[in-house]
């Protein structure tokens, strides 16, 4: 090969710098250069390698961290339910019976204020009016009704209860007999379909204030006293003549998450929109920032529900600044897990070649220079694994890998092994048939004829001739490895979760819904395995024409 | 040639008895996971075996109780009666199951397979006559394309533009929703539609290597002496070609194409199990998936054998068409 810059001045024709004599090894890499494609596939594979390699360090995510946003989301904040049963609240140290709520509720409906609960005590209730009534408890007495002027009271306001003379409080029942029976009570506690709200948090109220509130709203009264002080009543709200002490309505608000305090006032506007059939309001908060609160209606059952920042895992995020693949379903960074996939891709490809190309080399080199029996025997070894099904195999011991539940790195080794140990005899084959051909030539022949030894026959003469195939088909092999690792990762056999790998990241499409809506999830993924697989047969096919130039005329 | 036939088959039954020891192996390696979650079902009736002796009973109607030598030669003795036993997954005899799936992946290998043959062979005899033009660059590249395409991300990519984002075609299956109402000339053209990407997706991961193939094999005979004979005569460079090149190119061809045909039977796995054409493939990878050892291990012996009826199709042609190799 003349190189130009040798000068062509005075040159006879034995000189040394006349024509450069390059060596073969420099030749093939000569024609390697010259070719386009290859040195196409040699940048990417060396842009592949800087990607997972280099930039795995530089990113500062790892490919398992889970990110984290917080989102608006629609949540419950307070429901609300018409009260449809009796509240009852207790005079300070009593005890009622368990089933007072439905006696109660049986004994208002059916006027029969009278009634034996379960543990055997007898108890009334006194008609307040409005569906308000006090809880006794009796005791039946003989007394005579006639002339009794707080009886004849009771009666005129339709009431079943009196406070007679002696200062004790008497139940009376009309059963239809000519005169009801009387019982001497005993007050137990209030008991009306209301509920109470304090203004102030966490304030107590006392019996008192109860019976006289609910008893003033009953009889519409505008002010009652309790506990020695005057309360006036402004439709549901309760004052002490300056502030509010408290709300009385008909329906009951509970916190959808414990620890939340439904204020008053919050209650009269939900109240006020639901009257109103609004499907939202809106209400300032502690801060004065006006929330919007959507009202759903269930039966009568009402829930408020309002945007809460919430704090969620960030999955499918699109590319941003933060996330320039963006974030998969797990919220991980996708660059990152393209990184280190491409890490485990390469990885695999490496050694699964590496280790074809030992066993492959070794068996078919015995093979092809003893030939005979040896030979045929371990031809018929490399039939028996050649009509190995691989795909199917490799299915079959991805499955009994997740059955023994094994961790993503054994996974890995494993992987590495199986595709090794099923892929090494198409190599075994191309080494036994370069070096079947080799013996017969010459060369073999005049170093036999030397008498140098066996190993130094194998490994000086007869090994550095089969080289530049095994280089040829293993730059290709390369690809089929990584190709073969995707498939099976992708089928969800290969490379496990929490490890990533190319083919491990596209099995997001098997949802079509990632498939349609997050192209950002697989096809950067797809398009790496695609580039590097072929940058390795570009390789390949620029080593073969290289080492091979009679193909290239 | 007889001989050689006879020699080759022996060859293959010897074979197939090891690689189907080796297979039955590792099927038996494989979790019985079918069996047990059958028993635990079975466990879970009112007044039941327990759970252990279903396990036992179910293993003893399976044939799993014995040891794995033992179990192979009760399997291989069935086997050569043509007696694959009942697939576990779908219930029903493992060849009845095959029989009604195989055709869907015989059919859907021979579309690609003919229409790859129609594209491959002409583009790789251009790229051969004008090396280094830029139809032989384009020819080298889409070849290799082809080759290095994931299957399943090639799949994928098709679903999401036609079937996605144009809506031309459905996203899974053989029939669409309304198959049964159409007319039987529908029925079909239903099928046809729904083939066309797995078609066209086998066609473009496999046509790589036959374009491949093709133009080397050309290159070789173009640079060959008989080519430079026939040129020299001063024959139309188009005779040259298309009777001189052509034919020997054939040859290697052939026996390459000859050897491919039983595959066609193997059904291809990701493409089938991707778009869900009920073929071979697509019920080996829902039957690996659930266990089924039977339907398993008839597939995988199944493919050994498609394998070396390969094989031995290869060198039966190459010797049809190369009568310097039936002289030897």
């Amino acid at each position: 090969m003349a190189n130009e810059n040798i000068e062509k001045k005075d040159m006879s024709l034995d000189d040394a710098n006349r024509v450069r004599v390059l060596s073969p090894g420099m030749m093939v890499f000569k024609r390697f250069i010259r070719n386009k494609l290859a040195i196409v596939g040699i940048v990417i594979i060396v842009f592949m390698f800087l990607f997972s390699f280099v930039g795995g360090l530089l990113n500062p995510y790892s490919q398992s961290q889970v990110f984290y946003t917080t989102e608006q989301i629609l949540k419950d904040y307070a429901g609300a339910t018409t009260i449809d049963q009796y509240q009852i609240y207790q005079v300070d140290g009593v005890k009622l019976p368990s089933d007072i709520y439905s006696k109660t509720l049986i004994a208002a409906s059916t006027k029969k204020y009278v009634f034996e609960t379960r543990d055997g005590s007898l108890l009334g209730l006194g008609n307040v009016g409005e569906g308000v009534y006090r809880i006794f408890s009796l005791e039946e007495v003989n007394m005579l009704l006639k002339k009794n002027a707080a009886y004849d009271e009771a009666v005129a306001a339709g009431e079943n209860f009196f406070v007679d003379k002696d200062g004790k409080t008497y139940v009376f029942q009309d059963n239809g007999d000519p005169m009801p029976s009387v019982y001497e009570a005993t007050e137990m506690g209030v008991a009306a379909m209301k509920s109470f709200t304090t203004y102030e948090k966490d304030a107590k109220l006392s019996y008192e204030f109860y019976c006289g509130a609910l008893t003033a709203v009953a009889d519409g009264e505008k002010s009652f006293e309790a506990d020695g002080k005057t309360y006036s009543v402004d439709g549901d709200v309760i004052t002490d003549g300056t502030t509010e002490v408290a709300l009385v309505s008909d329906v009951n608000f509970n916190a959808a998450n414990a620890g939340v305090f439904i204020s008053p006032a919050y209650k009269e506007a939900a109240m006020a929109a639901i009257d109103a059939g609004q499907t939202s309001f809106t209400f300032a908060d502690e801060d004065g920032t006006e929330i919007e609160y959507r009202i759903e209606n269930k039966n009568g059952q009402y829930t408020f529900r309002r945007f809460q920042e919430t704090r969620v895992i960030d999955t499918y995020a699109r590319p941003s600044a933060k996330h320039w693949v963006g974030t998969d379903a797990n919220g991980m960074d996708l660059l990152a897990r393209l990184m280190y996939g491409g890490r485990i891709s390469l990885l695999i490809g490496f050694v699964v070649i590496f280790i074809e190309v030992f066993i492959g080399m070794i068996i078919g080199g015995i093979a092809g220079f003893f030939g005979g029996w040896v030979d045929n025997l371990l031809m018929r070894i490399v039939d028996v694994v050649y009509c190995i099904p691989t795909m199917p195999l490799y299915l079959i011991l991805g499955s009994i890998m997740d059955y023994y539940q094994a961790s993503a790195t054994t996974r890995i080794y494993m992987l590495c092994v199986i595709m090794a140990v099923i892929g090494w005899v198409g190599i075994a084959r191309i080494v036994r048939g370069q070096i079947l051909s080799l013996r017969e030539q010459e060369f073999m022949v005049a170093a036999e004829a030397t008498g140098i030894s066996t190993y130094r026959r194998i490994f000086k003469h007869l090994i550095p001739n089969v080289v530049p195939q095994l280089i040829v088909f293993a730059s290709m092999g390369l690809g089929d490895v990584i190709l073969a690792e995707a498939t099976l990762s992708f089928l969800g056999l290969g490379i496990k979760y929490p490890a990533a790998s190319w083919g491990s990241i596209i099995n997001a499409v098997n949802d079509s819904y990632v498939m349609s809506n997050y192209v950002f999830v697989w096809l950067p993924a797809g398009v790496f395995i695609l580039l590097t697989v072929l940058a390795f047969n570009f390789i390949g096919d620029g080593l073969r024409d290289a080492f091979d130039p009679k193909m290239k005329r | 040639m007889k001989k050689f036939i006879i020699r080759r088959l022996l060859i293959s039954v010897v074979l197939l008895f090891f690689v189907s020891m080796i297979i039955y192996t590792i099927m038996r390696l494989m979790p019985t996971s079918y069996v047990e979650t059958q028993a635990m079902t079975l466990a879970q009736r009112p007044g039941s075996k327990s759970f252990q002796e279903w396990v036992d009973q179910l293993n003893a109607q399976y044939g799993l109780d014995t040891g794995i030598v033992q179990g192979y030669f009760r399997w291989l003795s069935k086997a050569i009666r043509l007696d694959f036993g009942d697939s576990w997954y779908f219930n029903q005899p493992v060849l009845q199951k095959f029989s009604s799936v195989i055709w869907y992946s015989f059919g859907l290998g021979l579309a690609a397979f003919i229409i790859e043959i129609l594209i491959a062979i002409p583009a790789g005899i251009v790229a051969a006559r004008k090396q280094y033009s830029i139809a032989d660059y384009a020819i080298t590249v889409i070849a290799l394309i082809g080759i290095s395409l994931p299957s399943f991300f090639f799949a994928t990519i098709l679903k999401y533009v036609f079937s996605i984002r144009l809506g031309w075609v459905d996203l899974y299956g053989i029939v669409s929703r309304m198959h049964e109402t159409m007319s039987d000339a529908g029925k079909v053209l239903d099928m046809v539609k729904h083939m066309v990407l797995p078609t066209l997706t086998l066609v473009v991961v496999s046509i790589g290597s036959l374009m491949r193939y093709t133009r080397a094999n050309m290159l070789e005979v173009l640079n060959s002496d008989y080519i430079r004979t026939a040129r020299a005569k001063g024959l139309p460079e188009n005779k040259v070609i298309n009777h001189h090149a052509f034919r020997n190119t054939l040859i290697p061809i052939v026996t390459l194409l000859g050897g491919s045909l039983p595959g066609l039977f193997g059904g291809a796995m990701i493409t089938e199990t991707l778009y869900q054409i009920p073929g071979i493939g697509y019920t080996f990878y829902q039957c690996v998936t659930q266990g089924d050892i039977p339907f398993v291990m008839f597939y995988m012996v199944f493919m050994a054998v498609l394998i070396l009826l390969g094989n031995l199709i290869a060198d039966i042609t190459y010797a049809l068409v190369d009568p310097r190799v039936r002289v030897n």
